[in-house]
Formats: structure tokens, sequence, C-alpha cells
């Protein structure tokens, strides 16, 4: 029997006529499916959700709206269109035409790459299934699903790579992806903190705020890639990531208007009182916040790394916005400021610039994510209320690199154990401040109707109006 | 004779006992005689004086071509007695300004070939019962002891001055490494004392003495050497069952053409591809059954497919280890009809106690040896048009990995793997197992399993299942598999995967050959890099100019 994979498939990787990505995809789809009945969503695989599919790369079709079952959900495959005549734009094969196949001599390296980004799409659907059961409206249940369908597709996006340039080894990598579970101490995923759990939907927001937005940067700097499959692919994702730092964004701020708004009302700045009043004061929200940072900052990895080097150096992995860099896009003899600890403090030193690629792409993270903290701090100054968010120090609570030995304050004070064993509890989010949002989650499925703790969106999706049914429990 | 030409620079193993500029090569009845005369004039390369009989590769090239005539030209002979021409010096060994002016790479290979000429000698001793004997009249010093150690026997002239030595350690600071180290244990068992104090002895040691150490096995005043040798070689040529009477198979030279794209043989063909620095041999099957019965088989002589391929392939790896250094992957193919390969080892089979085909078999073994000790990645690659059947399945056991095409929906057009009889009984590697059996490390089961497909044509699957080949990537990935594997490959450091693949290839289990070719051969090569010989005052670098070394003391 024939399969038109086009319909089944959307794609622009001409699938129809590569028989060996369709024997791979043959295997692997179902086995894709088993885990989204798995893993993906609890109790919604029945729902009606109204999603965005992406049935192909133009401008009009990467966002195609309709309702869909999500495990009927048509995860396609679609790089960026090429690009004539690209060239490797960084390290030593600077000015070589781009690979249009992996390069022998890189296949580990790479592979290691598109499995490490691979494996956090899954991760986060893991990390996210719960949150459908305690949702705060229609709107945001449906954004969670489009949020969860697309990691899915990413998922999908990466698995291509493999299954298309990997043969049997990426094969069985493509496998191991479904096989590894979010937050299982025998078989976690490969990051730390994709195996973090998503307790509560305030975890939700900031997660998808700060975490997805590492994401972006590391797809960006893929984006650049000398693989140019890689490449076209993860520009590809960026149009839909962006989606996903949108529901962070504006749902942090939903949260921060509606805080605002009781603050206003009540006259108090009191916790108790505004907790009493079933909403998130501004002090959690800021220890979330230090904890989501602080976690995302670890993602980039190594300050100091001899991987990063080597990815940049061999035309895998390039800077953000690589070719908009004013220099010489080898960094041979380039230095790049990192941070480290002597004579009692936090100092900052000249390392290889090579060697510090991660953490000029943290650099760049921080910038970008400090941006969105202003915008919530308008809501906070527009309402009146004399209080400010702020990002922590990039060294703040790190767990991975040279800094994960010290205990550095969110202001970026070297500090003392016992400082920290003090101060710790004002820095981040407590047990009891976890519990306390978690008691504020209940479930809200009444069109137009959102739990008191949040706000509701200026406006909803694609033009239709905040109270439509997003979702449809059938 | 004429050889085809070869370009300029390229070095080839191409001679005849009637162009020989070093040695001599005399048959009377059961014995040869192999004298030494080294024309010191006649270097292989520019810039060094072969003098007191000392060799170059040119030399050990002389000695290979004539060993390979008395095998298969001269049947009656019995005895070789290797001696010298030249008065009060037997072989002074390998000549120490050629090494000093040589690269790394160069001495590498050419101790290798040497080695492997010496093992050679023993070979051709223990399974063709060729005896050798060294008539060492007068000064037998480093690599003519190693020459003389390769011997059954070693008689040494005793005119007062004349000495076996090792002076590689206290006179060049390098070591014996042409097997003398070695062989000076494991094959002569001089206890290990005696030894030390012979391989730290620059006058070495005289004739009295070095029988009692075991150095040698007799000697002879000057007047009565000429007899004593004569006589040991009657005595050893009576243990031989070489015939009298047959006729010598001719070995005329080699079909050769090279070209910019390879080495072109009738059955084996080398194309290279500089950019990938990757080789790739193509061994044919024979292209008809090739000739079974005796008389036929003598009649086809060197054509006789079985020689022919053999004596191709060793020309083709000596070619491509001397003349391609930067072609670190070796790919290797076969093409033709199994059965007729399987016809040619039934043939193998049957004859293998007739003195020829015996010859044949040997020429085999030494070949396929040399290819488990060359210093090259080898890849074997089984397409729809492979034949990798009996002798030829040997090609693909040598490998370090096997890659075979697996046709799940055309199984007919899938390459077989067929194994013969001989893949268990006739080649064994220079570790004494057959690459089956180390495949496997010797245990029964899978070996048995592999016995029991004798002559059954096994597809991709079934060749996996026996653990006979790396992979079977079917035809949806094969072409990409195969390009990363070799992409990859030539990616790695030269030096490391030198290391790891003669690591690899000799699993456990040693013999006297695997400790020259490991042991003393990688103590030999890192040597060969240290300044202490080979830095501006290294012992090898200042030796004949007055000069001491000058070393640096720290014991690594």
């Amino acid at each position: 029997m024939s399969i038109d994979y086009s319909q089944k498939i959307p794609n622009n990787v001409n699938l129809n006529e590569n028989k060996t990505l369709q024997r791979a995809l043959e295997h692997w789809q179902p086995e894709f499916i088993n885990w989204w009945q798995d893993m993906g969503p609890d109790e919604s695989q029945g729902f009606d959700v109204y999603l965005r599919t992406a049935v192909s790369v133009d401008p009009g079709g990467w966002a195609h709206f309709d309702y869909v079952k999500m495990p009927d959900y048509r995860w396609g495959i679609f790089l960026n269109p090429a690009e004539e005549g690209r060239k490797v734009n960084f390290g030593a094969h600077k000015g070589e035409a781009a690979w249009q196949e992996v390069p022998g001599e890189y296949r580990s390296n790479l592979r290691r790459l598109i499995v490490t980004q691979g494996d956090t799409e899954p991760a986060s659907v893991e990390q996210q299934r719960h949150l459908g059961l305690t949702c705060p409206s229609l709107y945001d249940m449906r954004n969670l699903f489009q949020v969860n369908v697309e990691e899915g597709r990413h998922l999908w996006a990466m698995v291509y790579l493999l299954h298309a340039y990997f043969g049997r080894d990426g094969r069985e990598e493509a496998e191991a992806l479904l096989e590894r579970r979010s937050g299982d101490a025998d078989n976690p995923r490969i990051l730390g903190a994709f195996n973090e759990s998503t307790p509560d939907w305030l975890s939700f927001f900031m997660f998808t705020y700060f975490t997805d937005r590492d994401g972006k940067y590391q797809l960006c700097s893929l984006a650049e890639s000398g693989f140019d499959p890689l490449a076209r692919t993860c520009k590809f994702m960026l149009t839909e990531e962006a989606h996903h730092m949108f529901v962070g964004e504006s749902g942090v701020g939903r949260v921060i208007q509606r805080t605002c708004e009781v603050m206003n009302q009540l006259k108090t700045d009191d916790v108790a009182k505004i907790r009493a009043a079933g909403v998130i004061d501004l002090p959690t929200i800021q220890r979330y916040l230090n904890f989501h940072f602080s976690v995302t900052m670890d993602l980039f990895g190594a300050d100091v790394s001899s991987n990063a080097a080597t990815f940049y150096n061999t035309g895998l992995k390039g800077r953000y916005e690589e070719t908009k860099q004013d220099d010489d896009h080898k960094l041979s003899d380039a230095a790049y400021p990192v941070l480290e600890i002597g004579d009692g403090q936090l100092l900052t030193v000249q390392a290889p610039y090579l060697n510090a690629l991660n953490e000029k792409l943290r650099d760049d993270y921080v910038t970008d994510a400090k941006g969105g903290i202003e915008r919530w701090n308008k809501i906070i100054q527009k309402a009146g209320i004399p209080f400010v968010l702020s990002a922590p120090h990039k060294a703040f609570n790190r767990k991975i690199g040279p800094l994960s030995a010290a205990k550095i304050s969110p202001a970026g004070k070297l500090l003392s154990e016992a400082e920290w064993t003090h101060h710790h509890l004002a820095w981040l989010p407590s047990i009891e401040d976890r519990a306390f949002v978690s008691s504020l989650m209940g479930r809200v499925v009444e069109p137009g109707k959102f739990a008191n703790w949040i706000a509701p969106p200026a406006r909803g999706i694609n033009n239709q109006p905040v109270d439509f049914a997003y979702v449809r429990f059938n | 004779m004429t050889y085809p030409e070869a370009p300029p620079q390229t070095i080839t193993y191409d001679t005849h006992p009637d162009q020989y500029k070093h040695w001599r090569l005399s048959c009377s009845g059961q014995i040869a005689t192999l004298h030494l005369d080294i024309n010191e004039d006649a270097g292989i390369k520019p810039g060094y004086k072969l003098k007191l009989n000392s060799y170059d590769l040119g030399v050990d090239i002389e000695l290979y071509d004539a060993l390979q005539r008395i095998r298969f030209e001269h049947p009656e002979v019995r005895t070789v007695v290797v001696t010298s021409a030249k008065e009060r010096i037997f072989c002074s060994g390998a000549n120490i300004f050629m090494l000093g002016l040589s690269t790394h790479a160069w001495k590498v290979n050419f101790c290798k070939f040497t080695n492997e000429t010496r093992n050679g000698i023993e070979d051709s001793s223990r399974h063709s019962g060729l005896k050798f004997l060294a008539a060492c009249n007068g000064t037998t010093a480093g690599g003519g002891y190693e020459l003389a150690l390769a011997c059954d026997e070693i008689i040494l002239i005793d005119d007062r001055s004349s000495a076996v030595s090792l002076p590689e350690v206290p006179l060049l600071g390098v070591l014996p490494g042409t097997g003398g180290l070695t062989r000076v244990t494991d094959k002569r068992r001089v206890r290990r004392d005696h030894a030390d104090i012979f391989c730290t002895l620059t006058e070495g040691v005289r004739a009295q003495r070095a029988k009692e150490w075991r150095l040698i096995d007799d000697y002879a005043k000057p007047q009565a050497f000429a007899e004593k040798v004569q006589q040991r070689a009657m005595e050893l040529a009576a243990q031989s069952d070489r015939p009298a009477a047959a006729k010598g198979v001719s070995l005329p030279p080699l079909k050769r053409r090279i070209d910019e794209t390879g080495y072109h043989y009738e059955t084996v063909d080398v194309v290279i591809d500089r950019k990938s620095r990757r080789a790739t041999l193509t061994v044919a099957a024979p292209s008809a059954r090739p000739a079974d019965g005796i008389e036929e088989i003598l009649a086809a002589g060197a054509a006789w497919w079985p020689l022919l391929m053999a004596r191709e392939l060793d020309d083709a790896i000596l070619m491509l280890r001397t003349n391609d250094l930067e072609i670190g992957t070796w790919v290797l193919k076969t093409r033709g009809e199994a059965q007729h390969v399987l016809a040619a080892d039934a043939a193998l089979a049957r004859h293998r106690q007739h003195w020829f085909v015996r010859e044949v078999v040997g020429m085999l073994r030494r070949t396929l040896a040399r290819l488990d000790v060359t210093s090259r990645t080898l890849i074997a690659i089984a397409e729809r048009d492979a034949c990798f059947a009996g002798t030829l399945a040997e090609l693909l056991l040598a490998a370090d990995r096997s890659y075979m095409l697996a046709l799940p929906n055309d199984p007919q057009q899938e390459a077989k793997l067929t194994l013969s009889a001989m893949n268990f009984d006739s080649y064994p590697m220079v570790n004494g197992q057959y690459r089956i059996a180390a495949r496997f490390y010797g245990e029964e089961g899978p070996i048995a399993a592999a016995r029991a497909a004798i002559g059954k044509p096994l597809g991709a699957a079934a060749a996996a299942e026996l653990g006979l080949v790396t992979a079977t990537p079917d035809d949806l990935d094969w072409e990409d598999e195969i390009r990363i594997v070799l992409e990859e490959r030539a990616s790695l450091s030269p030096d490391a995967l030198t290391a790891m693949e003669a690591n690899l290839r000799f699993g456990p289990g040693e013999t006297m050959e695997t400790r020259v070719f490991g042991r003393l051969s990688a103590w030999q090569n890192w040597i060969f890099i240290r300044p202490n010989a080979v830095g501006e005052a290294g012992a090898l670098k200042v030796f004949g100019s007055g000069n001491k070394a000058k070393f640096n003391w720290e014991r690594v």
C-alpha cells in the first residue's frame, strides 16, 4: 500500500521520494505516537484543540489554525528554503561551501549537538504533562497544548536530521529520544534543567520565558551551522519558538497584572494579605524568576569550554547572529571576559574567545531576557506600585562549571556558606512558596473565565475573542 | 628481462638474479649459496656508501627476490647457505649513515620489510622444508647477526677475531630491531644475563663463548670452515623433503602498470584517491575455472591464479607501503565468481603436499600476514559483485572492519561470503592463529558455527549472524554509511590508528613474530623519534663523526 506522505506528514523535504527517510519514519512514527499517548499531555488525547499547524514554510503556510485532536496533529518536517551558494561562515572552514552531507570527520560531534537539542523537546512535554489538569483558562490550556505539539514538532525536526543524515546510528539515537524520561533517575533526560519538574503554571510561564529562550539562543547558534540541513531546520524552528516565549512573557505579565490589581484594591503590600486574596505576591514571583533564570544559565554550559571551542572552530555551531559580528569569525587570537573566583571575590578575567563561546551566548541571552523583565516592571510601574523585578547575577545559584563551587548572591556578591544558608530562602522559592502557588492551581475551563490569580489576555489567538472555546472536551 | 616503467622516485621491488647488485645466488644440487657482496656505491637512495657489507632496502629487496627464486624456481634446493663473498666480514648490518639520513617513516618501513623477509626465511623452514645455514665467515654485527639468527643454524669462523655482535645499544643508541633482541631469547634461548652482556658489548663475542652462550651453533677454523659448512648443509638437507628431480616454476616479471590513478595488475587493481587519502584494492577471482590437476597447475606455473594473485597482491602491498605513506585507508574489495576461487581452494587443499602447491600456499600465507602488519586501516567492502570466498575471504577477515551490503528486497543480488576449509587451516597470522579463530578468541561455539557454514554462500544477514562481518547496511543506508565510516577514519591521527589497529589485530597469544612486530618494533620506533637517537647530538646522528652522543639522562 502506498502512503501519501505529504498528507500524513506535511514536509518540504521531498519525503515522497526519499525511501531512506520513509523507512525510518515508518518505524519511528508509531513509536512517537505511543510516546505521545504515554507521556504527552495527561487526559487530553480526545480534546479538540484550536491549534496552529505548519503546513508549509510560506508566510501563509506555517500558521494554519483549526481544531485538532493532539494525537492526530500533523507533525511535519520543514526546513527553511536553501540559500543559494551558502558558505561556512566561521571557524577553520570559513569560506568553504556549506556542507550538504555530514562530514564524516564531524559525525559524532554533530550527532551529539542534534541529540542534545532534540532531547530537550520531548523532555519539556514530559515536564508539562500534568498542567492541563490545573489550567487557569481554556485560553491558557490551548497555549500549553500549542507549546507541547510544537515541542513535538521540534523533536521531529531533530529526528529528521538523525534519520536523513546519520544512518543506523541516527535511527538508534532517534529511538533513544523517545526512551529517556524527564526526571527518571535511572533514565534521565540529558540536561539537568529538563529533569526539573514543572509543578505549577507560574513555573510553566517562567520556563517558557526563560528556558525556552535558551532554546532560542541554541537554535540561533545552530542556525549558523556549516552543516546546512541543520542550519535550515533550526531557522524554521525559530519561527515557532517565538510563540513559546510569548506564552511565557504574557503569562508572567498577566500574573503580575492580576497581583497589582489586587494590591491596589486592597491597598496593601503585605504578603500575607495578598496571598489571602488568592494571588501571587511579587517577592514570590521574584524568587521564581531567580530560580528559572539561574537554572537556565547552567544550560549554556561551562564558562570555559573546550567543546564550545571545537564546535565553533569546526564550523558546527556559531554564535548568536554570527554573520552580524564584526570580527574575523575565526577568533583564534581573540579574548572574551569570563567570571572566575579569586582573592575571595568574583573576578572578570580574559579567556580565549573560542573557549568562552558559551559565556558569549549566555551574555547575549541575558541582555535579551532582561528586556522582558523590564516590560513586566512597566506593568508594576503603571499600577503605581514601588516594586522592581530584576534578573539575578549570572553567577547566582549555578550548578555547572567553576562558579558552582561558590555561593553568590543575586547581586553578584561572593558569600560564605553561612551567609548563603541565612539568605537563600529570600532568593529562591521555598517549599512553602511552592505549596502556596500550588494551592492556587485549580482548573478553569469555562470559555472566557480565568482563575483568580491571573488576568485575562488583552486579545485572543488568531483574532478569535478571548472567550472563544479554544478547547472542546467532547 | 625488462620491467615496467615506474615514475622516477617510485621504489619498486622488481629484480632478478641477473640484475642483483649485492647478492650472488648459486645453486648446486641440494645446496643453494647466497653470497652477500654488497656494492657500496649502489645504495637504493643517494647520500651514503654501503661499506663493510652493510645493507639498505635495495639489498633486502634482492634477498627477498632470491628467496622467492629458490622457493619456486629451484625446488631441488634443500639447504640455503647464507655467507659473504667479502674477506673477514660476513655482514655489518643496516647501514648507519643510511639510517641517519632517513626519515622516520623510511626507517620504520625498511625495518618492517626486513623483518618480514627474515620471518619468511623461518616460515619456509617451518612449512616448506627449506633449511637455512648462516656461514658467518667474518665479522657478524648487528643486522648481519640478525640475518644469521633468522637461519636455522649459525656457524661462525673461528679466526680469533671474528665475532657475532649486537652493538646497537652501546654504539648507536638504538635496538637490534630486526628481530635480534627477540631471537636471542625466544629462538636461541640465550640466558637473559648473557643476552644483557652480549647486547651491550660493542666488540661482540667470539667463537667459543658464543657457542657456550648459544649465540651460534658451531664454529670452525678458517681451514676447516668450508668443509664444516658443506657437511652441515648436507645434514640439514637430509631433513628436507624438497624434491630432487622436480622442474622449477619461473617467476616472470609482474605485468604491472603504474599511472596517476594507481597500480594495475592482472588480478589486482589499486586505485588511489589522494584527496581522500584512500586506496581501493580490488582483487579479482579467476576469470575461468583455474587448473586443478597437478600437471595443469604446473603448466600454468606463475600464471596459476593463486600464485599470480598472491604475487600481485604482495607487490601492491609493498608498493603502497613504500611509496604512498599518506594513503592511510585501504579499502579491500573483491570481484568475480566465487566458484572459481573455491575451485582454486579445492586444488590448493588437494595438492598441498606437492612442493609447488605448498609454496603457493606459503606465498599466500606470507602475503596475508604482510597485510596484517601493515600500518594502514583496512576496511573490507562487499558490494553486489564482491567475491569474498575461501582464500579471498581472508582479506575480509584481515580487515579492521568489514561492511556487507544487505538487500532485503533482493537477496539474490547480495554479495555472498563463502568460507572454505582453507580459512580454517592454511593461513595462520604471525601469532600462529587462523584469522577466523582469532576473530572469536578461540571460542569453540562461533568457530564451529563458521566451520559448519563452509561452502555455503552467506548473504549479509547470515554472515552477520555468524559474526563474520562488522555491519550490513542495506541499500538505503549503504552509501552514506560507508562514506561516513571512511571520512571519519581518515580524520583520525595516523599514529594512534596504526597503534590501535596493531593492538586490536593481534589479540591474546604472543609468538616470536608478534613480539618482533609488537614489543621490539614499538620500542625501536619510539627510540627512533627520541633525541637521544636522532637529535642533533643523538647517537645515530653522531655515529662515525668522532663526536660523543649527548644524552638526556632522564629515564622515561
